[in-house]
């Protein structure tokens, strides 16, 4: 009987994980030009990590993998990790926060359960967390790093979607209820109805407000007119524009996008490609706080690999199957074995990608075949042009010179 | 195609078992007292019935191995509150079995909820209901806490043991009687006509549900017999006070015969006593009595000192958390009761190895092993190699999960008459269990106290 994968998972076979990797090598190159440095959290951390006010929404909450542990008799639970960012905020809390400015990235993956069928419940992000008081140019080099992260993968065009938490809680501020400011910072589809039955006048500009677009600084200075009480928040997002100009990059200001924040303090940005999400991300300066610091800016983000996965084409090594070789034995003898061994460890030294013949199989995609074991023939294999009786270093100056 | 339905025992079986009489279910054995699972109908000779504990309904009918039930709103909630599923539609309140489902707190421990969110510390939660108590832990965005399962009287745990008890009554006047003041209420308990969402699309109940649903069912006056057990509390405590727990229950009547043999008479300990927190009589000792099932986990987060409790909770605990620091300080070597591995008659095996063998030859596709101890059973399932297998919780009348709703059973028996009247036959021995006393390895504190306690119970030996 076939054992079935777990249900809302998935295998990443072999192009999977080329295109996995390629993603992954291009992320990473990246940040260390940028000056960050890798980190990786456990997989496993406490549930109240994640439970304190104002780091993951409770329908987020509603969805982690929590379980007891196998020494969880006092009833604390423990999750497999549903957010990148929180674990990185506790592990600078508990152990780097000596170290001011910490550039760091990381490669997870993630885990929510998902009923719809329409997501993995475990997927992988390539995150980037920038603590320290970098100010709205530390929001603005994580846009920066992330659209030269996706553009050195073919991915231009990329749509930058931006919203500013703290403005939008400014916006919210006269709705009074508690319990509805809640549904509307969470952007639930009838706030905006129930809103009008309490402050016809308030849900009218914020229907306006959320429901236009903006793509340059005059719609921040309309939105000034609508609401001229906003303050200090609204000049954030307007510096973020501006030094967004100046890097030449293009950006839409769409206020509805931010909501649904959770942690996130200031401006918030999303990456959309042809209308979908490769990643986001924003400024949480009260996170780090929470989990138990003193007050520590921060901003971050990340790119969800399996989107980008189904937009990327893997890219195949140019020089990968004129370097590729098996080995045929004469004989699996100790003996017979001993010289192919040999042969093959010298060949990969060489950058070759050597296989033995384990057993029997195709030998497409080899550009060399060597069959013996201590005297050899090289045969390349598209030709059929066969040179016999070689040594193994001799094996290796007729490939180098066929190159 | 064969209807099936689910029908509670416990507290709401009276009830139910009058409003289908009166609609003219006319039962061969159907109340409180009936030993049989299986109910039959005479009206509906074709209905297949069963009996299961009322928690276990709102699952099997989600699951879709009913086609209805009745069940109180609680175990529903309970289980969607976990599990959000369309599989289950609530049809009907039934009128009767009317309680809310409160937060609650002692009225020594002076806090409220506001408190309890803007604090750091953790906030323990005792309930029978764990599903609904995490729910509202995470909706009401407490930074830390624990929920600690038990199977039952979550009112004498607050205040020392839990900040809050989250429970059933039937109104908040017996909630104050039980020494708890009310903080939030979040659900009901009313009996709920339920049905699974797929039975109803594809299958003809409306026999069953016309009269079910019948608008003049309301006028129906039914009573539940209100639940017994009355709080007093223990107040602050001297340090050292040994705090130790009693089993209510099977095992109340033999540790009555114990404790006098050891020489101590209990005042507020006798069967059906409501009073939770007897008078021992020794100095230094103060006593609770709680189910002993809950006792090993109680034991490791130290709120009891000392539990009398049976080996096979123990053993359910210690194999759940290798690590937990509770262990044995005295088997109490009487009422040995085995724990054993059964099948229905009907199974073509006596051993399992001869089990695995029906999954080998494809005639069993999954293994479902239904237990009261699911991490036994689960270690057992594990040890033996079943696979697939599923573990069904059951939470009382496991019998009659043979052979529909389980292919194996992990059950305690006395002498195994009760199997064999079940038509169940036993094809393994996990082991032997007798009552015990527990303690806690780390609890260095009281150790010459409880030595002393220790001393007066070995006399009872």
């Amino acid at each position: 009987m076939k054992v079935p994968r777990c249900k809302g998972t998935k295998d990443l076979m072999p192009l999977d994980m080329a295109l996995f990797r390629r993603i992954e090598n291009v992320f990473t190159t990246s940040c260390v030009k940028w000056g960050y440095k890798e980190v990786r959290t456990p997989t496993l951390e406490y549930l109240h990590l994640f439970t304190s006010a104002g780091t993951l929404t409770p329908e987020m909450l509603g969805r982690v993998y929590s379980f007891l542990d196998w020494d969880g008799w006092s009833g604390e639970r423990v999750v497999l990790r549903p957010d990148g960012t929180i674990p990185i905020a506790r592990m600078y809390a508990e152990t780097m926060s000596e170290s001011g400015l910490a550039k760091l990235f990381y490669v997870e993956n993630l885990f929510a359960f998902d009923s719809t069928g329409h997501e993995s419940r475990e997927r992988w992000e390539c995150g980037v967390e920038l603590i320290g008081d970098t100010g709205i140019s530390g929001d603005v080099e994580l846009i920066m790093l992330a659209l030269e992260t996706l553009a050195k993968l073919g991915i231009n065009d990329v749509e930058v979607r931006l919203s500013h938490a703290g403005l939008i809680r400014e916006l919210l501020d006269e709705v009074g209820s508690a319990e509805l400011l809640q549904k509307l910072i969470d952007g639930k589809k009838d706030a905006i109805n129930e809103l009008k039955s309490v402050n016809t006048d308030l849900a009218k500009k914020l229907s306006l407000i959320f429901g236009v677009n903006g793509k340059n600084k005059g719609y921040l200075d309309n939105l000034r007119a609508i609401f001229p009480t906003l303050s200090a928040t609204f000049d954030d997002l307007s510096n973020v524009t501006q030094l967004l100009e100046a890097a030449g990059l293009n950006y839409n200001l769409q206020l509805a996008s931010g909501l649904g924040f959770e942690y996130y303090t200031g401006t918030i940005f999303q990456l959309y490609y042809k209308g979908k999400k490769l990643g986001g991300g924003g400024r949480y300066d009260e996170l780090i706080p929470l989990v138990g610091d003193g007050p520590t800016p921060a901003s971050g983000f990340a790119l969800y690999v399996g989107h980008i996965m189904q937009i990327v084409q893997p890219i195949k090594p140019a020089d990968a199957s004129a370097k590729r070789i098996l080995i045929k034995p004469s004989g699996t003898d100790a003996d017979s074995m001993k010289g192919c061994y040999g042969l093959a460890d010298s060949l990969r030294k060489k950058d070759y990608i050597v296989e033995l013949e384990l057993c029997c199989r195709d030998e497409d995609g080899y550009s060399w075949i060597i069959t013996g074991d201590k005297e050899f023939s090289l045969t390349e294999n598209t030709t059929g042009k066969q040179q016999k009786g070689l040594s193994g270093a001799q094996v290796i100056k007729c490939l180098e010179a066929s190159l | 195609m064969k209807l099936k339905l689910a029908l509670p025992k416990g507290w709401l079986q009276g009830s139910t078992s009058e409003l289908l009489e009166r609609i003219g279910f006319a039962f061969d054995e159907y109340h409180e007292k009936s030993r049989s699972y299986r109910p039959l109908s005479k009206k509906f000779p074709d209905l297949f019935i069963k009996v299961f504990h009322e928690k276990d309904i709102a699952i099997q009918v989600a699951m879709g191995n009913y086609d209805l039930g009745i069940c109180g709103f609680d175990w529903v909630d309970e289980l969607l509150s976990k599990y959000p599923s369309d599989a289950v539609l609530k049809l009907r309140n039934l009128g009767y079995g009317h309680g809310n489902i409160y937060v609650a707190t002692s009225k020594l421990s002076n806090i409220t909820l506001d408190d309890l969110k803007s604090g750091d510390d953790v906030v323990r939660i005792v309930t029978q209901y764990p599903n609904l108590a995490e729910a509202y832990a995470l909706k009401q965005r407490f930074r830390r806490f624990k929920v600690l399962p038990v199977l039952g009287a979550a009112e004498v745990y607050p205040p020392e043991n839990a900040e809050l008890a989250i429970l059933a009554e039937t109104s908040e006047d017996e909630l104050r009687e039980r020494g708890m003041v009310l903080l939030d209420t979040i659900g009901m308990t009313d009996a709920f006509l339920i049905a699974n969402r797929d039975s109803l699309e594809k299958k003809n109940l409306s026999a069953l549900l016309t009269p079910l649903l019948d608008a003049t069912l309301k006028e129906i006056n039914l009573s539940v017999p209100s639940k017994k057990a009355v709080s007093t509390t223990w107040g602050p405590l001297e340090p050292g006070t040994v705090r130790l727990a009693l089993p209510d229950g099977h095992q109340q009547k033999h540790t009555i015969g114990f404790l006098e043999r050891a020489g101590i008479r209990m005042n507020g300990y006798q069967q059906g006593n409501p009073v939770c927190r007897p008078d021992i009589g020794i100095d230094g000792v103060v006593v609770k009595v709680v189910r002993p099932q809950d006792m090993p986990l109680q034991v490791a987060n130290d709120n009891f000192d000392l539990a009398i409790t049976g080996q096979d909770w123990l053993r359910d605990h210690l194999v759940q958390f290798p690590s937990s620091p509770v262990h044995q300080l005295l088997d109490m070597s009487y009422g040995k009761i085995r724990l054993l591995a059964v099948v229905h008659n009907d199974v073509p095996v006596n051993s399992l190895e001869e089990l695995k063998e029906m999954m080998v030859s494809g005639k069993l596709t999954r293994i479902r092993v239904a237990s009261e101890y699911i991490n036994i059973a689960d270690k057992y399932a594990r040890d033996n190699h079943l696979a697939p297998y599923s573990i069904v919780p059951t939470w009382g009348a496991s019998e009659s999960f043979l052979p529909e709703d389980a292919d194996l059973l992990i059950e305690n028996a006395e002498t195994g008459a009760t199997l064999l009247k079940n038509n169940l036959k036993i094809i393994d021995q996990l082991m032997e269990t007798t009552p015990c006393v527990i303690g806690n390895k780390n609890n260095v504190a009281k150790r010459d106290k409880i030595a002393q306690v220790m001393e007066i119970l070995k006399k009872g030996l």
